[in-house]
């Protein structure tokens, strides 16, 4: 085709100052409007950093036995007798027995002054059996009371057991939403792309799974799981059982996305510019979804966590010498100890705030998975 | 003697801080609805008819704000009332909206709630403004949709929405509009979505209304066919301002605005048959997003007049160029001197 | 006359209607129902008809788009001539290289996450093997036919007009270029200003590169300006086929005599009497019987609710003039003057 011929007048476009934007930008925006969901970005990232580097982070070994059971919360601090000090202190305590309620009081003795240290030395412990080392990011020599969120009944610090607990508590999540997103693209795939009978089935086997009562199912999936197995293997039974029940919602929302880019116009023009089925899929209907997924699985990590915490603390899931939120929230079980040791609820409060920040962040990726919303300024 | 415009708007601007910049849909309107007569407002998409139709209601979309002018109701017999400066979410304002003023839409799917019959709703707004009991306002509904032509009106009370077609949900919404009476009403594109046969019954409807009821009518549309046919006078827009209002046949006799010229120009007419494979005298470009700042004339860039040095430099005012017919071009001698005095103060 | 590039013959599109809950079929609307259209090489054929008339479908089912249910097409391409509704996926491949289709909604037709090039190259890369700089040159080439800049290239749509991503996807229908493109109301989400600068576009096309169009739209103002010859829908059927001076001057049949008086005139002087038609276009899944037209008619005769008017040649007429109406010959009905 000559392009030369003649000039065309008056159908060339004037060009305006419109913004330019690759999509990936408006996306951008549109996330950052969504303040708590940039918020918990930054709450997520130290969740995990804290996950990964336990062994650094955790002033104690989760299972060092301190002798100090029902130690309640214990900060170091910078006013002593009305002065400042400055790197804050622990004090050192002394354990009594209550004659008349038989209760344990911890009296502080606040003339034995244990300076806050940085990269202290304390128990060994190593990263997942790679460095071994016995450095601490943060603590006070032995002796001094630098229980951040208290003690259990045989004296091991909760912080501590928290922060190891978050390893499994966080990964399960990840790993059991990894392989519901296999299991949901897949069949949702299949079941939005052919259609028909098969569509059927797949929507009646979801329909059949989302009917059962989860924790029921959990329990019984969950007993079924070898006695002798190791710690490890529980994690991934366990993880199994939750992705089986959990593939069915990002099925569905993998299987409408599916039905409703298939009537899209961009998709009829792909078809008719002879794309091939495969190049439709790769090119045009994937990277369109991928945004309302990676929204959906993020809304869905949540669900996980709390099933795995539910699990454990029905004595189902995990169970000790494993570290979870879960199997922590066990020793919250009975009201008296509760009385005594309200502390003991605390990995409960760190759920609820993974929890909530990855429903914002969900909640923003879900706002920013489609930036093309039609509203103009009329 | 002729009573004055029941709505007269001045100086009407809206906008909204973007990040991009300011957005100005509207940047100073100056609009007189004559009583009992129906008033077009025509422009391409962007030009801001929609806004000023929503700005007169008070329902900008949220973060659009009015940001200067006035919009006076008054109808010669209550005190006038300046709508511009009324809480959007007020007493008073929510007591005009409906009552006084009402509006159509071009879809009018989203004007209904899809759960509640079409009956139902019209009742709702007697009960909320004109305080009449059920059994009364159920009456009067039915009345209404038997005004709008609504076939077997007393079975369609009862009818959702989505039972209704397209043109007789434009029927029940215009029922629905017209139920407390209203002064004036607005139009926005009320045929947009119809097929032309449907679109000549709404059309003849909304005349016959107009006539029957004495009601002040501004219809925004972009189609210029529909303005013909249906308004007495016009005023078009271009990139948040009026460029040129007169009286309907003026405008098509005689268009002053070079946008306007070519506005009529473009549209390929019904029987004009230029003769096929002629081209159409297209203008140049399209319309500037609200974002848009030029100097000067806003249509210049476009302008096949557009003098250099002087529709880029000079922002040009509202003028009378000939009697009765007013336009904002630099190239009219009345609007320069207007213009030119505005540069000087 | 020119030769015909394609014939159509008795296409039809029927969806079933399934209903309760074993989705058992319990009826069929037919959305096209027995089509016949030849379209001349380097003509500009309009298709006009309101909602719901089956003139999109149509467009959709030549290109294959959407499956015919039954019906030739048969296309004769310079290779010799095929029947595109019976070909396989490899041979239909190779006739995508000349039947090509501009969209209405330039916001829905193109992919808001492709750039320029990616969006006009894409046919390029499915049914060219060219290098990527060949490729590049002639996505260039491409966006200067149609009037935009070259320094779009990495631009995504969503920056552009409405008028540009249209200029975007006319861009994309000519890059292999094609003999013949369906126009399915390319114009009509425009505003008039551009919508006139996209029909001068779609004429210049054409002077250059002789193609065929097949012209869908509801705006009869746009297709008398646009079209060489006009064929009038109703209810999935064609009611007339003329010349399009001959039928908005003499219409045969009172359903095209009523859809032209309901034209709003951009002329406040001219009012054009409305020939008043009850009630609105019958829904295709419950066609009325005889004249699909008769219920609305103001002619309506007893012989109209029993028998089809067949398309036939109206006697009398100067020149091809089809109409289906038992009356055609009868009527003295109004055009536009």
């Amino acid at each position: 085709m000559s392009v030369d011929a003649k000039p065309m007048p008056a159908t060339r476009e004037l060009v305006h100052a419109t913004p330019v934007e690759s999509p990936l930008t408006l996306m951008w925006y549109k996330f950052r409007a969504h303040r708590l969901a940039v918020w918990s970005i930054w709450v997520i990232a130290a969740l995990y950093l804290t996950a990964i580097f336990a062994n650094w982070i955790a002033p104690f070994d989760p299972e060092t036995r301190t002798g100090l059971p029902f130690s309640p919360p214990s900060w170091p601090t910078v006013m002593v007798d009305g002065a400042f000090v400055w790197p804050p202190v622990a004090f050192g305590v002394s354990q009594q027995l209550d004659r008349k309620t038989f209760k344990r009081v911890y009296a502080i003795d606040t003339t034995q002054r244990y300076p806050v240290q940085l990269f202290i030395t304390g128990d060994r412990h190593s990263w997942f059996g790679l460095f071994p080392s016995d450095m601490h990011v943060i603590g006070v020599d032995k002796g001094g009371a630098f229980f951040l969120m208290g003690t259990d009944s045989l004296g091991r610090d909760v912080f501590s057991r928290m922060v190891y607990g978050s390893r499994i508590s966080l990964s399960i999540g990840l790993v059991g939403v990894a392989i519901s997103l296999v299991l949901g693209v897949i069949l949702g795939g299949i079941s939005g792309y052919f259609g028909g009978w098969v569509d059927l089935a797949v929507q009646r086997l979801i329909e059949i799974i989302q009917c059962f009562p989860s924790i029921p199912l959990w329990m019984a999936l969950a007993a079924a799981l070898p006695h002798d197995w190791t710690t490890i293997q529980v994690y991934f039974g366990i993880t199994v059982i939750l992705s089986l029940v959990g593939w069915t919602d990002l099925a569905r929302v993998v299987r409408g996305r599916f039905l409703s880019l298939r009537e899209e116009d961009f998709v009829m023009a792909a078809r008719l510019a002879g794309a091939s089925e495969a190049r439709i899929i790769r090119k045009h209907l994937l990277p369109s979804f991928m945004s309302h997924i990676i929204a959906s699985v993020t809304l869905s990590i949540p669900s996980m966590i709390l099933a795995e915490t539910a699990l454990s603390f029905l004595g189902i899931g995990l169970t000790p010498p494993a570290l979870s939120w879960g199997v922590l929230l066990q020793d919250a079980q009975n009201v008296n100890t509760l009385a005594t040791a309200p502390w003991l609820l605390l990995p409960g409060a760190l759920v609820i705030v993974t929890v909530l920040a990855f429903n914002f962040l969900g909640d923003g990726l879900r706002d920013a998975a489609d930036p093309f919303s039609r509203e103009s300024f009329k | 003697m002729t009573p004055g415009p029941i709505i007269s708007i001045r100086g009407l601007e809206v906008g909204a801080l973007s990040r991009h910049g300011m957005l100005r849909p509207l940047r100073g309107i100056d609009l007189d609805l004559p009583h009992a007569a129906t008033t077009g407002l025509v422009g391409e998409s962007g030009c801001g008819k929609s806004m000023t139709a929503r700005a007169l209601l008070n329902i900008t979309p949220s973060p659009m704000r009015i940001t200067a002018g006035s919009i006076t109701l008054d109808d010669g017999k209550t005190p006038p009332v300046d709508l511009a400066a009324l809480d959007p979410d007020g007493a008073p304002m929510r007591a005009i909206r409906g009552r006084r003023l009402a509006m159509i839409f071009q879809e009018p799917m989203t004007a209904f709630s899809p759960v509640h019959t079409i009956g139902n709703q019209i009742a709702e707004m007697l009960l909320i403004h004109e305080k009449l009991d059920k059994r009364a306002a159920r009456e009067r509904s039915i009345e209404m949709l038997d005004l709008v032509g609504m076939p077997n009106a007393r079975q369609r009370f009862d009818a959702h929405p989505f039972n209704l077609s397209g043109g007789m949900r434009q029927r029940a919404m215009i029922a629905m509009a017209l139920a407390c009476k209203p002064e004036v009403l607005v139009a926005d594109e009320p045929t947009t979505a119809l097929d032309v046969t449907i679109q000549a019954q709404i059309l003849e409807l909304l005349q016959r209304l107009q006539q029957e009821l004495g009601m002040t009518v501004l219809l925004i549309t972009h189609d210029l066919g529909v303005v013909a046919r249906t308004t007495s006078r016009v005023a078009v827009m271009y990139l948040g301002q009026v460029v040129e209002e007169t009286t309907t046949e003026s405008l098509f006799d005689n268009p002053k605005h070079p946008y306007t010229q070519g506005l009529l120009g473009s549209v390929p007419r019904l029987g004009s048959r230029r003769g096929r494979r002629e081209r159409l005298p297209a203008m140049r470009g399209s319309v500037p997003p609200a974002l848009a700042e030029l100097p000067g004339c806003a249509f210049h860039p476009r302008c096949p007049k557009a003098v250099a040095g002087l529709c880029d430099v000079v922002k040009p005012r509202m003028a009378e160029v000939a009697p009765g017919h007013r336009a904002r071009c630099l190239l009219y001698p009345e609007v320069l001197a207007a213009s030119a005095a505005l540069e000087a103060a | 006359m020119s030769e015909p590039l394609l014939e159509i013959r008795g296409l039809s599109k029927r969806f079933p209607i399934h209903s309760g809950l074993s989705r058992r079929v319990t009826g069929e609307v037919r959305a096209i129902d027995g089509v016949d259209l030849t379209i001349m090489r380097g003509e500009t054929l309009g298709l006009v008809g309101e909602s719901g008339c089956g003139k999109s479908t149509t467009g959709r089912a030549i290109l294959r788009a959407i499956e015919p249910t039954e019906g030739e097409i048969l296309f004769h391409d310079r290779a010799g001539t095929v029947d595109v509704a019976k070909l396989g996926r490899d041979e239909l491949k190779r006739v995508r290289r000349r039947m090509q289709m501009v969209f209405q909604d330039p916001y829905a037709s193109l992919n808001p996450r492709m750039n320029v090039e990616a969006l006009i190259a894409e046919p390029l890369i499915c049914l060219e093997h060219l290098t990527h700089r060949q490729r590049r040159d002639r996505v260039v080439e491409l966006l200067e036919l149609v009037g935009l800049n070259a320094s779009y290239l990495l631009r995504y749509p969503h920056t552009f007009s409405g008028g540009q991503r249209q200029r975007i996807g006319i861009a994309r229908a000519l890059a292999l270029e094609p003999d013949f493109v369906v126009c399915d109301e390319a114009v009509s989400a425009l505003d008039v200003s551009v919508q006139a600068q996209v029909l001068n576009l779609l004429s210049d096309i054409q002077e250059r590169l002789g193609t065929t169009y097949l012209f869908i739209s509801h705006d009869l103002g746009v297709i008398e300006h646009q079209c060489d010859r006009v064929a009038v829908m109703y209810l999935g059927r064609i009611v007339e086929f003329a010349e399009t001076e001959a039928l908005l001057r003499t219409p045969k049949m009172p359903y095209v005599e009523a859809l032209l008086s309901a034209v709003p005139e951009p002329d406040p002087h001219v009012r054009r009497e409305r020939v008043a038609i009850r009630g609105e276009v019958a829904d295709p899944a419950n066609r009325p019987s005889g004249c699909p037209f008769h219920p609305r008619c103001p002619y309506a005769q007893e012989v109209c609710k029993s028998t089809v008017p067949a398309l036939r040649q109206v006697e009398g007429a100067s020149g091809a003039h089809l109409a289906a109406c038992h009356f055609a010959e009868a009527l003295s009905l109004r055009g536009v003057a």
